[in-house]
């Protein structure tokens, strides 16, 4: 019998993922012992140190990043093998950690509704009954958001670290399941919030099994799970090619799914419509960060040598995205939706950024590479979906947040403020100049031409100009178009709301206006360690 | 840090700019340019807080600079010749990659005359609008313009690259353009400041594509520098400088084909039409020629263009002062063909040059005198400009009349008067460099005494033809001094030209000319031009004094006056080559627009949303469906990564 050894774990690396997943079980610890009035408080007081002190952790590790790796790499391998602690990894973690403060605050709101936040009083209770009315009545709150948030979290901290496959599907199913039940805990439209969580939920399982199935197709091709592993037996072993490949398209499969690319975005607008704006302004913003860390970490580390394998299926993939998401995004009423099109449109724009030159030493002096373009574009891309998200929720009627474009008439007219931090949001998603969205899509563009992905790059431009004509119509109709009916108006949010609208605002503009020194911290990360 | 670039420089004797740093009272240089602008930020910004005593400000400060241009050209003097050119470096004003340009100033002969100049006739004219525009409710405003435009031509002289200068020539403009419609509410005044616009642009062209071509040439705009390396160049690149900066001198100084302009910029008030359109602003082309002295001189084909546009020009515009009977525009005339005289000295090289500058100064004094003398009258004549209703007005207005025949005097070169020694010398240095330009040159002195005498005689001679209610008055002081200062100035301007003092002033800066003796001798030159002009006012006295003046012009008259009265049919040529030809353009591309652009635009959405509303059909909302799209999506995955390795 063999002795027990005992696993080596880097504490001092780790534990910002290790707090954000304590502070999950210690919410739901709380959920349990305290009484009800006082658990909002506690929870989002708590989630938020819990993701500040976690924030601090990163900030620090990134900060000695150089001391751990010893000598050239800058970074380590932890925990037995399985987790990465590197530039990217610092990168996604500080951005993942940011994006979802703003989402606690945007989860803590509680004057938009009157005193209530925006998640179901008591998800258990059928639409429509006795028992939804009395929560109701009573102001039941549902503070198990906050520990499902942490976790979500975590899962999305461990996702793009994860250094072998098996990690890394058990952390895409600790960021997925969190998702699914938040996604069905809307107070509001309570039956559309639940179809979209059985429905993201569903096929999600579905995208899941695939990846699953690649897996096991991969260890079979490679006989082991480590990423390094897979990238020695890809440059060896030329036999079993097709078991590769297969296994390569089913993992594939699982990650385009998250980050929601075409043909495998069809959840993406409704699960955006259906959830509460606040989880999905979290969502839009923080799984796409997680799943493109970890495709570009799967994509150059696994299969880094086999690159003009998969890279023809990238380039098919990402046209179809950036058509897909902005022409359908063109015929859409509802802003919820035609933001979730636009999201899509912004996957495929992402993977052009993929598709870019990896290395460095290929690069003249003042070119930026793949990742750091990736990685500069999800910043600007977070910072305008939660802040986009974040006044959706404000434009209010009496059923709610009024989402329906016919709601949005002559908006700019009313409550110029409001609409005025909205276009420039859009203008951001656009792409227009003096906005990070500029600076954004100007660096994933380079990259994908450098690497001669000129048509993906022709086709990325078009979109964009499609993309300008829907983002501006929605702008129009805000500024330019009488209102007619029943119009919605703005809410006054409390500070969380506020600061949350400021910190997108000014990080938007700056990033366009100033984008050396993030662009340049991105650089910084520098590249997988392996 | 040039030297070893520079052999060539001694080959063909063209002075370089190599200045030192100021000190002493040359350090106050940039307070020139710093007063004026001052006063018109003061004046503008100010509103109308500043009413009561912003004219006064606004006089003050162009006189402050004048004092200064003084201290500082008296200090210029007292050095030794060869360290008369200063400049000073304020701060770096443009610093992008390999472009590097500071906002230098230079001080030199050159510039030290326009100071002079500028700040000097500037501030007498500045003294004349308090008069002038007395009863003005906007006269404040017209204070601020004046002062913006005097900073900017202080600008543009003193600049020691091309870029600050071109930045002068902007302010230049935009003021020339804000006074040509100062009285906006008369349409004619507002379509003659855009006319003045549109066709400074065309110029301006020409200046920026020069600083392009500079800084890719040489990469660099400083005097200094293109100085220095401009024998560097290919004589393809010289001459293409050279023509673009004519270009741009064209469009400032009014010479054909950019001078249409000038005759509808009389629509600003008359103290505009003095100091800008007559001594100032307009010469700004002759200025930019003789500074770039050391790029014409290795572009012998770009200097034989401004010969050609100077002739040109100073028979076209003289032939229009003939005809019009809007002293005004007759004036205009007289300057546009003054100027081509100029550009003729610019055009000769160094033999010219110094004798274009001299020119340049006398012109300022007698056309501003002149203009202000014309402004008199009109003050007397309820703003009447038409000569036909005038005459006999030298009993009304005696101080104007004698003012104003001093520079009459000066204009038409009667002897020992200053127009008579400056355009006497370059008749002289054009007649020995080439025979045929010399005797247009006489030419054209023989009309000038033809068209200002008929002026004059129209004007103040002859008999009474005022209208009924006109009651002529000389003008206030405030308004005659200006006029005295300036007569005796016109008078006096010759003494320059004692013992070659101009010449060996403007040497440093643009060289001296290998003595040459003339075909005629000096003397002979001289008689001619005397008896040509001679000719010319005795043809005046006969043709417009001895007959009875028609108080409306006659319509039945030869063709050369009908063409002249229609400014040789300038408007019309433009209309034909540029603004018909233009319209065309602007139609066809309206019509690529409507059709083309705007189809794919309109179109674009339409056949985007056809797509659209097809393909969303897929998104029914069944999440079966959803499942098959996402197992066609595996297929098309596994299918591409297969074709393309396997395949």
């Amino acid at each position: 019998m063999n002795d027990f050894v005992n696993p080596t774990i880097e504490y001092a690396q780790l534990w910002p993922i290790l707090v954000v997943f304590g502070v999950a079980c210690l919410g739901v610890v709380l959920e349990a012992f305290l009484p009800r009035g006082r658990r909002h408080l506690s929870q989002s007081v708590l989630a938020v140190l819990g993701l500040a002190a976690a924030l601090g952790g990163t900030v620090y590790v990134g900060l000695d990043l150089h001391k751990f790796g010893g000598g050239a790499a800058r970074g380590l391998i932890a925990a037995e093998g399985t987790i990465v602690v590197d530039g990217p990894t610092v990168y996604l973690w500080g951005l993942i950690l940011v994006f979802s403060i703003g989402g606690v605050l945007l989860f803590a709101e509680r004057r938009l509704e009157g005193g209530v936040s925006a998640f179901a009083g008591q998800a258990a209770a059928l639409p429509g009954t006795e028992a939804e009315r009395q929560a109701s009545t009573q102001g039941l709150d549902h503070t198990e958001v906050y520990p499902l948030l942490m976790f979500a979290v975590g899962g999305m901290m461990l996702f793009p670290a994860a250094n072998d496959l098996l990690t890394m599907f058990v952390a895409l199913e600790v960021l997925s399941l969190p998702l699914y039940l938040l996604c069905g805990l809307a107070r509001r439209r309570r039956l559309l919030s639940q179809e979209a969580a059985l429905k993201y939920f569903l096929l999600g399982a579905f995208s899941s099994g695939f990846f699953l199935y690649g897996v096991a197709l991969i260890y079979g091709f490679a006989g082991s799970m480590q990423f390094s592993d897979i990238n020695e037996a890809v440059r060896n072993d030329a036999s079993n090619q097709s078991l590769l490949l297969i296994g390569m398209g089913m993992l594939a499969v699982g990650l385009l799914f998250k980050v929601g690319a075409a043909p495998f975005h069809s959840w993406t607008p409704d699960v955006y419509q259906g959830a509460p704006t606040a989880v999905t302004a979290f969502m839009a913003a923080g799984t796409k960060i997680a799943a493109f860390g970890a495709m570009l970490r799967l994509f150059y580390v696994a299969f880094g040598s086999d690159r003009w394998s998969w890279q023809p299926m990238l380039w098919v993939i990402a046209i179809l995205t950036m058509l897909v998401g902005a022409v359908l995004a063109v015929v859409q009423t509802d802003v919820k939706r035609m933001l979730a099109y636009s999201s899509i449109a912004h996957t495929g724009f992402l993977l052009t950024g993929v598709l870019g030159v990896q290395s460095a030493s290929e690069l003249s002096d003042g070119q930026v590479t793949s990742m750091q373009a990736v990685l500069f574009y999800l910043t600007t891309y977070g910072f305008a979906m939660v802040g986009g998200f974040a006044v959706v929720t404000l434009v209010r009627d009496s059923g709610g947040e009024a989402t329906s474009f016919a709601r949005w008439a002559g908006l700019g007219r009313r409550s110029p403020l409001v609409a005025g931090v909205f276009a420039f949001f859009l203008l951001s998603m656009a792409g227009i100049p003096l906005t990070a969205g500029f600076v954004g899509k100007w660096a994933v563009f380079t990259v994908a031409l450098a690497a001669g992905a000129w048509p993906v790059v022709v086709v990325a431009i078009g979109s964009s100009i499609i993309a300008v004509y829907f983002y501006v119509r929605l702008i129009l109709l805000m500024f330019f178009t009488e209102a007619e009916g029943e119009v919605a108006s703005v809410t006054t949010p409390s500070l969380l709301t506020s600061a949350t609208i400021a910190v997108g605002v000014v990080a938007t503009l700056v990033l366009g206006v100033v984008p050396g020194p993030v662009l340049d911290l991105a650089g910084h990360a520098g590249q997988f360690i392996r | 840090m040039y030297a070893d670039i520079t052999a060539w420089h001694d080959a063909v004797n063209i002075p370089l700019v190599d200045p030192t740093s100021t000190n002493g009272v040359l350090s106050l240089i940039w307070l020139v340019i710093a007063l004026p602008l001052a006063g018109a930020a003061i004046l503008l910004l100010g509103g109308r807080f500043a009413d009561k005593w912003g004219h006064l400000l606004g006089t003050a400060l162009p006189i402050g600079s004048f004092l200064i241009s003084l201290l500082m050209f008296i200090s210029l003097i007292g050095k030794d010749s060869g360290d008369r050119q200063v400049t000073q470096h304020l701060w770096n004003w443009v610093d992008v990659g390999t472009f590097h340009a500071g906002f230098d100033l230079l001080y030199d002969p050159l510039s030290a005359l326009f100071l002079m100049l500028i700040t000097g006739v500037g501030s007498l004219i500045h003294v004349y609008s308090i008069g002038y525009m007395e009863h003005d409710p906007r006269r404040r405003r017209f204070f601020g313009y004046l002062n913006l435009f005097v900073a900017a031509m202080l600008m543009l002289v003193l600049s020691e690259n091309y870029l600050g200068m071109f930045l002068g020539w902007e302010g230049v403009g935009l003021a020339s353009y804000l006074l040509i419609g100062f009285w906006q509410h008369k349409p004619t005044a507002a379509a003659a400041a855009k006319k003045a616009f549109v066709i400074n642009r065309v110029g301006d062209i020409g200046m920026s594509l020069a600083i392009a071509l500079m800084f890719v040439t040489f990469g660099t705009t400083s005097f200094t520098g293109v100085s220095h390396l401009a024998g560097g160049a290919t004589d393809n690149t010289l001459n293409a400088l050279g023509l673009l900066l004519l270009l741009a001198a064209c469009g400032k100084s009014a010479q054909v084909p950019l001078q249409s302009w000038l005759l509808d910029a009389m629509e600003g008030p008359t103290p505009v039409s003095a100091l800008i359109h007559a001594a100032t602003m307009v010469t700004a082309g002759v200025y930019l020629i003789v500074r770039s002295n050391f790029i014409f001189e290795l572009a012998p084909e770009a200097q034989t263009a401004v010969v050609i546009v100077a002739v040109v020009t100073l028979l076209w515009g003289a032939i229009i002062g003939c005809a019009k009977d809007d002293i005004k525009k007759a004036l205009a005339g007289s300057t546009m063909s003054q100027i081509g005289y100029m550009m003729l000295g610019a055009g000769l090289g160094p033999a010219g040059y110094a004798f274009a500058i001299f020119h340049l100064l006398t012109h300022g004094f007698f056309k501003a005198n002149m203009f202000l003398g014309a402004g008199s009258v009109m003050h007397g004549m309820n703003d009447d400009v038409d000569m036909r209703r005038y005459g006999a007005i030298r009993h009304a207005m005696p101080v104007t009349f004698l003012t104003f025949a001093m520079g009459y005097l000066a204009i038409i070169g009667f002897p020992g008067f200053s127009g008579f020694w400056s355009k006497d010398k370059i008749i002289e240095t054009a007649l020995a460099d080439n025979w045929i330009v010399g005797l247009l040159a006489l030419l054209g002195a023989g009309i000038t005494g033809f068209y200002m005498t008929r002026l004059m005689l129209m004007t103040f001679l002859t008999n009474k033809r005022w209208k009924e209610d006109v009651h002529p008055h000389e003008s206030p002081a405030v308004m005659t001094i200006p006029l005295i200062v300036l007569a005796a100035l016109s008078v006096l301007g010759g003494v320059m030209l004692a013992g070659n003092w101009i010449q060996d002033f403007l040497a440093p800066v643009v060289g001296v000319a290998p003595h040459e003796d003339p075909p005629i001798p000096a003397l002979g030159v001289t008689l001619l031009a005397v008896l040509v002009v001679a000719v010319g006012v005795a043809t005046a006295w006969f043709l417009v004094g001895k007959r009875e003046i028609p108080l409306t012009a006659p319509q039945d008259v030869s063709f050369a006056t009908t063409a002249a009265r229609r400014d040789l049919y300038g408007d019309a040529i433009n209309d034909e080559l540029v603004v018909r030809p233009g319209k065309g353009l602007i139609t066809a591309l309206l019509g690529i627009d409507r059709y083309g652009v705007d189809g794919v635009t309109t179109g674009g959405p339409i056949a985007v949303g056809a797509v659209a509303g097809q393909l969303r059909r897929v998104q029914n909302g069944f999440v079966r469906s959803y499942a098959l799209s996402l197992l066609g999506g595996v297929l098309l995955v596994v299918l591409a990564l297969l074709v393309v390795n396997v395949g």
